[in-house]
């Protein structure tokens, strides 16, 4: 499986770290809101298709990066940097 | 400003350093193995939005002028530089120092410098077979269209993180931890055999 960094290029899986669902939404700090705090660590959409998901490029450039990935056929559909960014065309 | 007295720097490759030619030599050597051992190796990087002004920095004082886009680099004998991540580049100078040269101009508003000199060991592969040999390490396309003249990348072996910069159409310095960098000579040694290598 190759995925490519947008800073680095096309580079083998095992230069990356799985970071989680990308779909999650994090509650402020302060936010005593429990559904909210129980979404956020327990649920999961666990599609069969496009996902939304955040990895890093923990053996290369170290960025992190939101990538689309096809959890039936683990096509990249795309990929590009977190920081700052918005959710990619996933299934959300 | 008074003079200096750093330590002087023992190679963690010492023990496996063996200055010859090695391996399957009989038809002539196809890799050149040394340690450039450079004086000064910086990491530096800049905060979102400040990559120019970092990078006119680098121009300023080390000459060397940056070319646009991702793992650009260039090198001048001396000196070098290359992007590794988004923002953050290494630079080297074969002469102790450089980090006192950039101390003033690197404010705390544009990025951080962080002086890698004694936490980095420089190993170059040379000879027309060096992309073969590196091809066996790497899993990244070392011909020269896409790992131009130059420039850097970021990867690893086995886990052991690898800054690799091309100074020449078959030449090759590769940036490892000291920690690791003598079981790495000894891997990139082995690795050589098959083609006759010399160490210089």
């Amino acid at each position: 499986m190759l995925i490519t960094c947008p800073y680095c290029g096309p580079r083998d899986v095992i230069e990356f770290t799985y970071q989680g669902d990308g779909n999650r939404e994090r509650p402020q700090p302060a936010s005593q809101n429990l559904d909210a705090w129980n979404a956020y660590v327990y649920d999961r959409l666990n599609p069969a298709g496009d996902h939304n998901e955040i990895w890093q490029h923990s053996g290369g450039c170290r960025a992190h990066l939101r990538v689309v990935r096809n959890t039936v056929t683990h096509e990249i559909l795309s990929t590009a940097f977190a920081r700052g960014g918005h959710k990619t065309e996933g299934r959300s | 400003m008074a003079e200096q007295h750093l330590p002087e720097r023992q190679s963690p490759l010492e023990p496996e350093y063996h200055p010859g030619s090695h391996g399957n030599f009989e038809h002539g050597v196809d890799v050149i193995l040394s340690e450039t051992r450079p004086g000064s190796i910086l990491q530096l990087a800049a905060w979102p939005g400040e990559e120019k002004r970092l990078i006119e920095i680098i121009r300023k004082v080390t000459g060397l002028a940056l070319p646009d886009g991702a793992g650009g680099g260039v090198s001048s004998g001396a000196r070098a530089v290359f992007g590794f991540a988004p923002g953050k580049f290494t630079v080297v100078d074969e002469a102790e120092g450089l980090a006192q040269a950039f101390a003033g101009s690197i404010t705390p508003a544009i990025g951080t410098l962080t002086d890698l000199s004694h936490g980095r060991t420089a190993i170059r592969i040379a000879g027309p077979k060096a992309e073969w040999v590196m091809a066996k390490f790497f899993a990244i396309d070392f011909t020269l269209p896409a790992f131009p003249l130059g420039a850097g990348r970021s990867t690893n072996h086995h886990d052991v993180f690898a800054q690799i910069q091309r100074t020449g159409a078959d030449q090759f310095d590769i940036y490892v931890f000291r920690s690791f960098a003598r079981s790495f000579w000894k891997a990139l040694c082995h690795a050589s055999e098959e083609v006759g290598y010399e160490v210089q």
